[in-house]
């Protein structure tokens, strides 16, 4: 990412005089099994509303939960890659509330028992290294989604009514829980969302979640206190469901933001729920956690206690794929990358696609070239994630073989992309729809190379004196008359020859 | 044989004559609906009765027999089910408002063992709201009355499926037991009653109470027809994670060997702490009495101190309502059952609340404010915390007299069935009737009541006299050295009043 | 007897968390009733039992799973035919107060 200067930088600053950020972050998992945390529902995103239910994830009178394993084994492998320590013997416990989602009215998560504890994230801003520390990983069950009707925008204030689909209801959801970081100074923000994207990566690569934001398979929750140094923590708020990356940290830099001038002015801080506006970038308050409900946990009478085998537990963490960092650190050695070039990978989470297109057979100097930037632009400007770009790994290292054999030049190749982007088919096609292909043939090129030696007979007559130097504008006027797709090196060495010059 | 012979006989002496092609289950079943019709308006077992669904079952197993298929051993035998098991279909509402007109989209475990043996479901027996009593008062519907004795209560919290068998509208029944719910009718009803193993008996389909508390367990007039309906039902259930992955005792057997009536080398101790002071002397004598033939039967017979039984009574009352507080959130008015003051203007959580507020009976509602206290954090370890220790004392009190015996025996109940009322206002005195039926609830251990004879209630000199039941507590899994002792027991009584015990009921 | 246990505002408190709408009639009735049995449950308290593990069931058991394999979902046709109200194959409630009761 660029470190051009962010909105609120100056006001950040300013809170950062006085007061330091502690920030603790509560990110929501949805595993990626096949069936539901207790029953044998399908978790599929996007299903018709209420096709994924049963009397368990309904909470019908009667109905037993029976855990999935692999939810269990799920949030193990989270817990290791986060340098956890599994517990031996843990329970699930019943978190008492009343919400319409949630259909028993109690979430069957975990209290005082998770079944991972301790641990830590390392991350990287800007060449520095913070390491986040892991207070916990537990393992507990979603809730149902509920639509809103009849006031503005579909959301829950003004609405009449409310519609309520419990396809969701059940799905494994992993909750990591930070212990609260500081000392990151103006870093916090950065800090924050790069831990969040460290997440990301690392569940994905352990192919326990699709962790999609944008579908609410990951969701955070950030929690932010300032404190004069060498005094006690403050008074925290914690915003509710950050749904990207950006509003990460947008939510942690708005919050030391908004909070400064409370305590400039001595008033309190009240502990709160926040929500995220996604499109403001704002917080409102929500309910004060003074009147917090008392949640009256208790162990989960329906369910047996979960005793990790530890010899099944190290088999786990030996099996453990090779994690992002590790990855990056092998990559960039193999790439021969800059540190520099490597956080803009990451950052604009091109990694993968950058990897993909030298296993198709580019070179790393020209994928890294693409992927950070002719591609990177493309997505900054469409406002999206480079994955989500219309152009495979394969199709980049199409293009890029295109032009190291010369079929192409960086300018066609540039257009065969506008062609891919566009739907237009593959770069061969495009190439041939759009009539994009390096004129080598001297025939052809002759013709335009005789015409610009006619209209620039100054130039020319430099040349014929030896002054080879002069003849880029000759090349430049047949690059102009041929639409750009004549070989640049054909069109130099017919000038030379032409002009009686060895090339 | 007329269909006034048919209702008296016992499941096994039904099942041996459908077997045996003397009659059909269609007669049999007929004959049940005719005396459900000709008493129920009196004795209240029933909440839902769908006669055509139980002959077009019952025709089922007959065409089946006839067929030749192979048929489980109660086939074609009518039964009735406790309104907590959920029943696909079938209106289900645990006794309760919040539930009326609720139709289940699912079956239970448990009856649908029993609907897969072929029994007939006959209908849906009363109880107290949510299995919340010990007098079948707390019903939503109706109050059930003790066929020996209308004005009294048969006991609850399963009272209808006790009734119903006492009053001969069906052979069998199933209900579950909390912390007596099954024993203490039985005992009330005079009827045998069973509380398995808890994890024996699949709580899949039962709407909970106390999670891990309730079992399911049969009621019959005999040892051995509720042995039969045992063994019909239990076993692992893997949609049941506290249900035991093991092998149920051969419960059937153990009936078979007890009726031979020899009881020679088996340890019986009399619990100290379960009997004398606060106990009906009619109740004494009639368990002591008990206590007596066990010994010419060839038991030994010692009395055995549990010292923390005195402790159960706090601790169920704090585990029960703590889980039920929880169970019972999910009636709330969004997915299924009743919905009140939705006016368009109230909120969810008005609605929420007034819907509960209606649904629930008193009883239900002590018990969720008692839960949520309990649970409540600034009082967690001070009182469900410290009861699930007391469960940690209850069960080394068991281990060790186990060490010494091989049941433990106790009156099932302190007292006979009181009148309809007399606790009412007053539920401590109303919980201290469990006394004696706690103790194995909380640990899991199985337990049996069996009538032992007739008592008189003090307060009322020169009534009725009043069933009187006698536990038999066995360690966990060894459900058949309840029936093994309780078949031998009934055996020696039936054999000296010279009939079965029901039978002076019979002629009444 | 020390000091009560359940006052009227905690009878009332307890009620609203529960999501019950009682009267005040009924809050008269239960907080003398609710004193006096935790009056008598709070006899657990008497037996020591620092050292005493809790005990749930009477078979310890761990692990208990099951393999992560689709089953057939009820047909919501059925399901929402129960509900109290239902709209778009959705479960119709009343307007929701906040984000979270």
């Amino acid at each position: 990412m660029s470190m051009q200067a962010r909105a609120g930088d100056a006001e950040l600053l300013a809170a950062l005089e006085t007061y330091e950020p502690v920030v603790g972050l509560e990110t929501h998992v949805e595993l990626g099994t096949e069936s539901k945390m207790f029953c044998g529902c399908a978790t599929e995103f996007g299903a018709e509303p209420n096709t994924q239910i049963c009397p368990v994830c309904l909470g019908l009178p009667g109905a037993l939960p029976v855990p999935n394993e692999k939810g269990i084994e799920g949030t193990i492998r989270i817990g290791l890659a986060l340098n956890c320590t599994i517990a031996t013997w843990c329970r699930f416990a019943r978190k008492n509330y009343f919400y319409p989602d949630m259909p028993k009215n109690f979430q069957t998560s975990q209290f005082d028992e998770p079944l991972c504890i301790d641990g830590y994230l390392d991350v990287v801003v800007d060449g520095e290294t913070f390491r986040v520390e892991i207070e916990r990983v537990h393992l507990e069950e979603d809730t149902g989604k509920s639509l809103h009707v009849g006031g503005a925008t579909g959301r829950i204030q003004g609405a009449t009514h409310s519609l309520v689909d419990f396809n969701r209801a059940g799905i494994p959801l992993v909750e990591v829980v930070t212990k609260p970081f500081a000392g990151a100074g103006a870093k916090t923000p950065a800090v924050a969302r790069a831990y969040v994207s460290e997440l990301r990566e690392i569940c994905r690569a352990l192919g326990v979640s699709d962790v999609r934001m944008e579908q609410g398979s990951m969701r955070c929750d950030v929690n932010v206190s300032l404190n004069k140094p060498g005094e006690g923590l403050g008074i925290r708020t914690e915003t509710k469901n950050v749904n990207s990356l950006r509003s990460v940290e947008r939510a942690v830099r708005g919050e030391i933001i908004r909070q400064k001038p409370f305590l400039d002015a001595g008033e309190r801080i009240y502990q709160e729920t926040r929500h995220f506006h996604e499109d403001s970038g704002q917080t409102t308050s929500g309910r004060s956690k003074e009147e917090a409900t008392d949640y009256r946990y208790f162990p989960e009478p329906d369910l047996v206690p979960m005793a990790p085998d530890p010899e099944w537990v190290r088999r786990l963490k030996a099996e453990l794929p090779e994690l992002p960092a590790a990855r990056q650190s092998r990559l960039k050695s193999e790439w021969g990358l800059s540190d520099k070039d490597m956080g803009a990978l990451v950052s604009t989470g091109a990694l993968d696609l950058m990897s993909q297109t030298v296993a198709a057979g580019a070179s790393a100097a020209d994928a890294r070239k693409w992927w950070t930037g002719e591609l990177a632009r493309r997505a900054n400007e469409a406002g999206i994630e480079a994955s989500e770009l219309a152009i495979t790994p394969q199709q980049v290292a199409e293009i890029i073989g295109l032009v190291t054999s010369g079929r192409l030049n960086d300018k066609l190749a540039r257009s065969v992309v506008d062609g891919v982007l566009a739907g237009e088919g593959n770069p061969e096609a495009v190439m041939k729809s759009r009539g994009l292909v390096v004129v080598s043939d001297t025939d052809t090129l002759g013709a335009a190379v005789d015409e610009a030696i006619a209209a620039n007979g100054d130039v020319a007559g430099k040349i014929r004196a030896g002054k080879v130097a002069a003849a880029g504008a000759l090349v430049g006027a047949v690059m102009k008359s041929t639409k750009g797709q004549a070989d640049a090196q054909a069109v130099r060495a017919l000038i030379l020859e032409r002009l009686g010059q060895t090339p | 044989m007329a269909p006034s012979e048919l209702i008296h006989l016992s499941a096994a002496d039904l099942a041996a004559r459908l077997a045996a092609g003397d009659v059909t289950s269609v007669e049999v079943t007929q004959a049940h609906l005719d005396q459900i019709s000709a008493v129920d308006d009196t004795i209240g077992s029933f909440l839902h009765v769908d006669g055509a669904k139980a002959l077009a079952q019952a025709a089922t197993v007959d065409e089946d027999r006839a067929a030749g298929k192979a048929l489980g051993p109660l086939a074609g035998v009518p039964i009735g089910l406790k309104d907590v098991f959920v029943t696909r279909g079938t209106p289900t509402t645990a006794g309760s408002k919040i539930l009326e007109g609720w139709t289940p989209p699912y079956e239970s475990t448990v009856s649908a063992r029993a609907l897969a043996a072929g029994l007939v479901v006959l209908g849906k027996t009363n109880m107290d709201e949510f299995a919340m009593g010990s007098t079948n008062e707390n019903s939503a519907y109706k109050p059930v009355r003790n066929p020996w004795n209308h004005d009294r209560i048969p006991g609850g919290s399963s009272g209808g499926s006790a009734s119903a068998v006492a009053s001969f509208e069906t052979p069998l029944s199933l209900g579950t037991d909390t912390g007596g719910s099954v024993r203490q009718p039985a005992a009330m009803c005079g009827l045998v009653g069973m509380k398995p193993t808890y994890g024996s008996n699949s709580r899949y389909g039962v709407i909970a109470f106390s999670s891990s508390l309730d079992t399911p367990g049969p009621f019959g007039r005999t040892v051995m027809d509720t042995a039969l309906l045992h063994e019909a039902i239990s076993g692992y259930d893997p949609c049941d994670s506290t249900s035991i992955d093991a092998p149920v005792p051969g419960v059937v057997a153990a009936a078979r060997k007890g009726a031979n009536g020899d009881l020679t080398g088996v340890r019986v101790g009399v619990v100290r702490e379960l009997g004398g002071d606060g106990y009906e002397t009619g109740v004494m004598s009639a368990f002591e009495a008990g206590v007596q033939t066990l010994r010419d039967l060839g038991a030994t017979v010692t009395e055995v101190s549990c010292p923390h039984f005195s402790y159960s009574l706090p601790a169920y009352y704090l585990i029960a309502p703590s889980e039920a507080s929880s169970n019972l959130a999910r009636f709330d008015s969004v997915r299924y059952g009743l919905r009140v003051g939705d006016d368009g203007e109230a909120s969810l959580e008005e609605v929420m609340s007034m819907t509960r507020e209606a649904g629930f009976g008193a009883e239900v509602k002590r018990r969720i404010i008692l839960g949520a206290y309990a649970l409540s954090s600034g009082y967690y370890d001070a009182y469900y915390g410290q009861a699930q220790k007391v469960r940690t004392l209850l069960a080394r009190d068991f281990t060790a007299a186990f060490e010494q015996v091989d049941v433990l025996v106790s009156p099932t109940t302190p007292t006979v069935a009181y009148p309809i009322g007399a606790k009412v206002n007053d539920p401590l005195a109303m919980y201290q009737g469990d006394l004696c039926t706690l103790p194995a609830s909380l640990v899991g251990v199985p337990a049996m009541s069996l009538p032992v004879g007739l008592a008189e209630d003090p307060a009322d000199s020169g009534g009725t006299p009043l069933p009187v039941g006698l536990q038999i507590m066995a360690p966990t899994m060894a459900d058949d050295r309840c029936y093994r002792v309780g078949a031998a027991l009934e055996g020696a009584l039936d054999a000296s009043r010279g009939a079965p015990f029901l039978a002076e009921l019979a002629i009444r | 007897m020390s000091e009560s246990k359940i006052s009227r505002d905690e009878v009332a408190h307890l009620a609203h968390l529960s999501r019950l709408s009682v009267t005040e009639s009924e809050i008269d009735t239960f907080a003398p009733q609710l004193e006096r049995i935790l009056e008598y449950v709070a006899k657990v308290g008497e037996v020591a039992a620092d050292e005493i593990p809790p005990m749930s069931h009477n078979v310890p058991m761990t692990n208990v799973t099951r393999p992560d394999v689709i089953t057939p979902s009820l047909d919501r046709d059925e399901v929402l035919r129960a509900a109290p109200a239902a709209q778009e194959n959705r479960f119709r409630v009343p307007r929701i107060l906040d984000e979270e009761a």
